[in-house]
């Protein structure tokens, strides 16, 4: 069980409850696969340093979660074929990364 | 003769040698352990107006910590946090 840490952007051209579905599908999938999801950021709409697909804005969404490496596979497939998703990065976590996500969500629990 | 001219020759300002400044791997020295390819602002001290990543002779940073700071730029410009080119972007 390895822990893992993906960044994805979707369109800006969504409604709300459609993104939050397109976030809880991802999810899902990672549920599926019995994998743990230790946290999850929405950094909101934020704009892009350079256009996407002729997009200048994306709603960014981060979560990290503890898994199996098989499932990572599955997971990019998924994101490949929505094609709400602008693009997406899936990284593991080594020790001092761990940690300093570790560190991160901390220091995040207690700011918001 | 010669000699009180040298001491004739009074310069405005005293010629400044410039003291080389040591150079230090700021990672290093505070103990940064991992850099973070989620926070732009931090990459944004490696870059220069254009974007592009300052060399190891200007930030004075170490070989094994530069290696981390282009791949987390790299990591952080796929991901649109960061441009690829720009002008002005500090």
């Amino acid at each position: 069980m390895n822990n893992y840490e993906t960044v994805f952007i979707l369109t800006p051209v969504l409604s709300d409850n459609q993104m939050k579905e397109a976030v809880e599908k991802f999810k899902d999938v990672l549920k599926a696969e019995g994998s743990e999801i230790v946290n999850e950021e929405h950094w909101g709409l934020r704009k892009l340093a350079y256009p996407i697909q002729k997009k200048s804005t994306g709603f960014y969404t981060l979560i990290e979660f503890k898994s199996e490496p098989a499932v990572i596979a599955k997971l990019e497939t998924q994101f490949r074929r929505d094609e709400r998703v602008l693009r997406f990065l899936t990284f593991r976590q080594d020790k001092n990364f761990a940690e300093y996500a570790a560190k991160r969500r901390n220091k995040s629990t207690k700011k918001d | 003769m010669a000699a009180n001219n040298n001491s004739e020759i009074r310069y405005l300002t005293p010629p400044t040698v410039d003291v080389k400044k040591k150079k230090y791997c700021r990672f290093k020295k505070s103990g940064i352990k991992f850099i973070d390819y989620k926070d732009p602002e931090f990459l944004k001290k490696f870059l220069n107006e254009q974007g592009k990543i300052l060399p190891r002779r200007i930030t004075g940073t170490s070989l094994k910590f530069q290696h981390r700071v282009a791949q987390a730029v790299k990591r952080a410009r796929h991901l649109a946090l960061l441009p690829y080119v720009t002008d002005l972007m500090k």
